[in-house]
């Protein structure tokens, strides 16, 4: 036990915290928002994968790591996209487009790889290019929140500022208020006039473009190459945490923290011979745990007040 | 002149149809022989005894998982968990493959049983959570997947590992469990005749069972069921448990029909295939053996392809995404039914 402390409290750990955070937050919050518009997109997965390859692809190509960013966050956008018109127009059923998705995306990542670079397996053919990581000034040298803060990839930063974009998003502006709107009862809404179909393109592709940036972080940051099946299940984590968080903001932001400690937790505790293999279920678990409370508070609920007296 | 109760055979075809003019297109931009590239695909399955009893061989799990999703389908659950299920159930049978000392046939049909039931028993946790607390079974049918792959590879790594195998794998099974090849020349085994057993099976209990029917309406519409007396609770966990116990039994007969060890280090994905299968299938046990057997050819045909050509095999996922993704589409040529809906209203 006392060793598992001593893994925990440390700057190295605080630090790996966020950088394992960062994929599964920005997965959440893309899937947050398809979901408050009322579609499951279970296709994160994939999304991630096609932009991680395509990131690297195009920074390969054109040398510059900004412009990968580019074309991993539009190949990413263009898929939901793809999961988006499907959906809406050819009414492909959500959950049965997004194991599409997945499935186009873990053979074809490795199709287009191959044909690329000659290797099923990594990119290391690829002169690919890395977004840069960015000291802060000042904080850097503040103890302790220095060396935990500072010093990180422009996506954790940009990750973390994300989750207020979202959270300003949903409940601040006319399209979150649409968004809600469409995703709670899509009958109101198209009675008040509002395009459900035109909604949830946008929340579709917006998901698209958070799964995106996670995807692009994989393979320009958190690796600087491109391996197959890179993600490695992050976007079902995510999916996971967005269900947890019971489609907050804050709730979805807090529980991909907790997911991403027990998945730092799970390179650290290699360490102490705890099977890597047992604690990678972890947020699984958690999940299906919190899914279980809620849902049993909830029929209680309704059970309540279908067995109070009528009043009036 | 078409009629409209033909118009699912045809809209099935008409997406096989594309989704090969795809795989030929592909074929055409990537292969530097694209004629001699596209017949390999096409015919090289047919062309040995041993291809077709690679066809054949393919075709036995995506049967097991293909009818088990097709039940749970057709009442209605999304429920994707066959997947996991097929995996851990691989992982307990291994297990009493190797320890288990038990005389010829006795042997594969307890192993195969218990993985059978252990299946069953993990597929009730979603639709009990499903039937009673109206828990989404689709998200926890998903994550049980990552934690029975989990618990699955742990037993590999730490209990079933063979150290003195150069890969990670498990040790030897015992020669009394594997389950015996019923065809000289290939690799065909008695699993595809279990499997047979099972579709008639179920094809019999959907169709002429009180149960079957009370599943069918469930599925429907399960409101409408329960107020016209069913008890949907319980149609929904024995769903469940039928489709969790013919997964299980998928994956059990997989490991001892084609492997001597257990070497799955990742979910092998034959669960999501049983989606793909069940849907070109419209959820209807007897056709589950044609669209199986289906799937299993073009992917025997990609891999032999990747073997003799210059295309990679993985072209395949790109094919069968685009197979799922219109065929669920339920606008996809409903144009066309509607002009043949109205044609045959004038003429009538």
């Amino acid at each position: 036990m006392n060793s598992l402390l001593n893994v925990i409290f440390t700057t190295d750990f605080a630090f790996s915290l966020l950088r394992v955070t960062t994929p599964i937050l920005f997965a959440a919050l893309g899937a947050l928002i398809s979901n408050r518009a009322g579609i499951i997109n279970i296709g994160m997965e994939g999304i991630m994968l096609v932009s991680a390859l395509a990131g690297v692809i195009v920074s390969a190509s054109t040398q510059s790591a900004w412009v990968g960013l580019l074309g991993a966050v539009l190949s990413g956008t263009l898929i939901a996209g793809i999961l988006a018109f499907f959906t809406l127009k050819f009414k492909t059923h959500i959950i049965l487009g997004g194991v599409a998705i997945n499935m186009f995306a873990s053979g074809g990542t490795v199709f287009i790889l191959y044909l690329l670079s000659g290797d099923k397996g990594s990119s290391t053919s690829l002169a690919s290019k890395v977004l840069p990581s960015v000291d802060i000034p000042l904080l850097k040298d503040i103890p302790v929140l220095g060396p935990i803060l500072s010093g990180h990839h422009i996506l954790t930063y940009l990750s973390i500022l994300a989750v207020f974009v979202v959270y300003y998003l949903l409940n601040r502006t006319p399209l979150g208020l649409r968004i809600r709107s469409v995703g709670e009862n899509p009958h109101a809404a198209q009675s008040v006039g509002v395009s459900v179909v035109k909604i949830q393109y946008t929340a579709l592709l917006l998901s698209g473009f958070f799964a995106s940036l996670g995807g692009a972080y994989m393979s320009m940051g958190y690796l600087s190459l491109f391996t197959r099946d890179m993600i490695a299940g992050r976007g079902w984590i995510a999916i996971a945490a967005e269900s947890m968080g019971r489609s907050t903001t804050v709730g979805t932001a807090l529980t991909s923290l907790l997911f991403g400690a027990a998945d730092a937790l799970s390179n650290a505790l290699q360490v102490l011979k705890i099977p890597a293999e047992l604690i990678a279920t972890l947020p699984y678990v958690a999940t299906v745990i919190g899914l279980i409370i809620y849902a049993v508070s909830e029929t209680r609920k309704k059970n309540r007040k279908l067995k109070a007296p009528l009043t009036k | 002149m078409f009629k409209v109760k033909y118009f699912e055979i045809i809209r099935t075809t008409a997406v096989i149809l594309i989704a090969l003019a795809i795989a030929f297109l592909i074929i055409s931009l990537v292969s530097d022989h694209p004629v001699k590239t596209i017949g390999i695909f096409l015919l090289e399955p047919l062309n040995s005894k041993a291809h077709i009893g690679n066809v054949i061989e393919m075709a036995i799990p995506l049967m097991f998982t293909g009818l088990a999703v097709s039940l749970l389908f057709r009442a209605n659950m999304f429920n994707l968990g066959a997947e996991g299920i097929f995996y851990f159930s691989g992982v307990v049978t291994s297990v009493l493959a190797i320890h288990l000392t038990l005389s010829g046939s006795l042997h594969p049909v307890v192993a195969i049983l218990a993985g059978s039931i252990v299946g069953a028993l993990l597929s009730a946790i979603p639709g009990i959570l499903k039937a009673k607390w109206n828990a989404n079974e689709l998200v926890t049918s998903l994550m049980f997947n990552n934690i029975l792959f989990g618990i699955g590879l742990y037993l590999l790594n730490y209990h079933l590992r063979d150290a003195k195998a150069f890969a990670n794998v498990s040790y030897k099974f015992e020669k009394t469990a594997q389950l015996s090849k019923i065809f000289q020349g290939t690799r065909i085994h008695t699993g595809l005749i279990i499997v047979l057993v099972l579709i008639v099976a179920a094809h019999l209990f959907l169709y002429k069972t009180k149960w079957g029917y009370e599943l069918r309406m469930t599925g429907v519409n399960r409101e409408f069921a329960r107020y016209s007396g069913m008890k949907t609770a319980k149609v929904i966990i024995l769903v469940h448990l039928i489709a969790g116990f013919i997964a299980g039994m998928g994956g059990s007969v997989e490991v001892l029909g084609m492997y001597n060890r257990f070497q799955w280090t990742s979910l092998p994905g034959y669960g999501l295939d049983g989606a793909l299968v069940a849907m070109l299938a419209k959820n209807n046990p007897l056709s589950v053996i044609a669209s199986a057997l289906f799937l299993a050819y073009i992917r025997i045909g990609a891999d032999l392809m990747a073997r003799l050509s210059d295309v990679p095999s993985e072209m395949i996922s790109i094919i069968q995404a685009v197979i799922i993704l219109l065929i669920s589409a339920e606008q996809f040529l409903k144009f066309w039914k509607n002009r043949m809906l109205l044609k045959e209203a004038k003429n009538a």
